[in-house]
């Protein structure tokens, strides 16, 4: 078997080596199989990889916020219909789930998780990262989550209500980060830059200006 | 399933490893890639749907789950769809070629036959709830953390396909609720601070709170 290490984060067999791993020839064995089955194509298998390395990822949620923060309009459509709101801006949620957008604001915190498995709205962010899919992760936020944002520097005031989300069924969940303060003269476009995958996940907030570069 | 994918509440995982947003590559390896590609390609072919391939990342033993990188976990689930809907055998997976010796597969606990209903939606927004208490041996998506637990429902989500059924590959739409827990009604005095859950529940998983 593989060299297995701890179960904190999953890292294992995760890395990067020259040898291939009994891991890798085991999905190697899978896909020569598969494809000599006629059960995929290997065109098909790069289109989905390449979709998923390249071109969809937070980028495309960054722009929904940033619209949400310049247009109320677009906001209380994404509120309330967050598929439409989406498809309207050409970032249609594409697997067959049900969108719906939380709102962060000075008296309310969201944060979401699946502890089941790793439901993640992919087609607004891209493929979930490693620690949102760790038990953790997945274990600890539900019972605790002010610890958890506080790991990840985010401090929430004792009179702020944390509201943790956990995406149990096909619903996927994006959280709109509140608008920094001194960010009225940006253009929609500079303000999408501020807006991180871990903002639209809750566990930390939008970036101000001077750190959009970190 | 009470298996060791339920894991919300669970102590001793330790610390949370969180890599840079800036920096974490959205693979870690090619084997992840071609993992992660394989297995929508072999959604789109219909024998299966996502809940068919959660039970069987479920349904593996928990240490093995635990053990398994997530990859890895979806690495099985594949090998296990595969095999149960008799498209390859257990003999042809390691050498890569096919060989096409017939192979009965293992049975997987099957949950209960549902029947569609036209019932209108038995709850509404502000009733208040119990998720029923139960441990069922087949899947669901009810955790084990919210079960025996009162809360609110936050509003009605139309119907969608019960997770215990899709799971073995019926369609059987079921009334869905948002429903909001107050933490200390979920952890009691363990929980900090007055902060609270929300999980939308299929309506066999809610009964009536007084």
């Amino acid at each position: 078997m593989t060299d297995h290490e701890t179960l904190e984060g999953h890292t294992h067999g995760e890395r990067h080596s020259d040898v291939p791993t009994a891991l890798a020839l085991r999905v190697k064995a899978l896909q020569s199989l598969l494809l000599e089955k006629g059960l995929v194509a290997q065109e098909a298998l790069d289109r989905i990889i390449e979709a998923y390395e390249s071109r969809i990822g937070p980028h495309i949620g960054a722009r929904v916020v940033a619209r949400a923060w310049v247009d109320a309009a677009y906001r209380l459509r994404l509120l309330e219909d967050g598929n439409a709101a989406v498809a309207s801006l050409g970032a249609p949620n594409r697997e067959g789930t049900r969108l719906v957008a939380v709102e962060n604001t000075a008296q309310i915190h969201n944060v979401v998780v699946c502890t089941l498995c790793s439901c993640y709205p992919m087609s607004l962010l891209g493929l979930p990262p490693v620690w949102y899919k760790s038990a953790p992760f997945r274990s600890r936020v539900v019972m605790d989550p002010r610890s958890v944002l506080a790991e990840f520097g985010t401090e929430v005031a004792d009179d702020v209500e944390v509201r943790v989300w956990d995406s149990n069924s096909e619903v996927r969940y994006l959280v709109i980060p509140e608008r920094p303060p001194g960010t009225q003269h940006l253009s929609e476009e500079d303000l999408a830059t501020l807006v991180g995958r871990n903002a639209m996940i809750g566990v930390e907030r939008a970036k101000t200006p001077g750190a959009a570069a970190r | 399933m009470s298996t060791a994918h339920d894991m919300g509440g669970m102590h001793g995982f330790g610390p949370l490893v969180a890599e840079p947003e800036a920096t974490e590559p959205v693979f870690r390896a090619d084997w992840e890639r071609t993992v992660f590609g394989l297995h929508l390609a072999l959604m789109r072919n219909g024998r299966w749907n996502l809940e068919g391939f959660r039970k069987m990342i479920e349904s593996q033993a928990p240490v093995e789950y635990l053990r398994n990188s997530y990859y890895e976990n979806w690495l099985a689930g594949v090998e296990r769809l595969l095999v149960a809907h008799q498209m390859v055998t257990p003999e042809e997976l390691p050498g890569g070629r096919p060989n096409d010796e017939p192979r009965v597969p293992s049975p997987s606990e099957q949950a209960p036959v549902y029947e569609k209903s036209d019932a209108p939606p038995r709850f509404q927004a502000t009733d208040r709830v119990r998720a029923i208490n139960r441990n069922p041996a087949f899947h669901t998506r009810q955790p084990r953390y919210v079960r025996g637990r009162e809360g609110s429902v936050v509003r009605y989500c139309g119907a969608e396909a019960l997770p215990e059924a899709a799971a073995d590959g019926s369609d059987v739409p079921q009334h869905l609720y948002c429903v909001r827990f107050e933490a200390a009604d979920l952890w009691g005095p363990d929980a900090k601070g007055r902060d609270a859950l929300y999980i939308e529940l299929w309506e066999e998983y809610l009964e009536p709170a007084s």
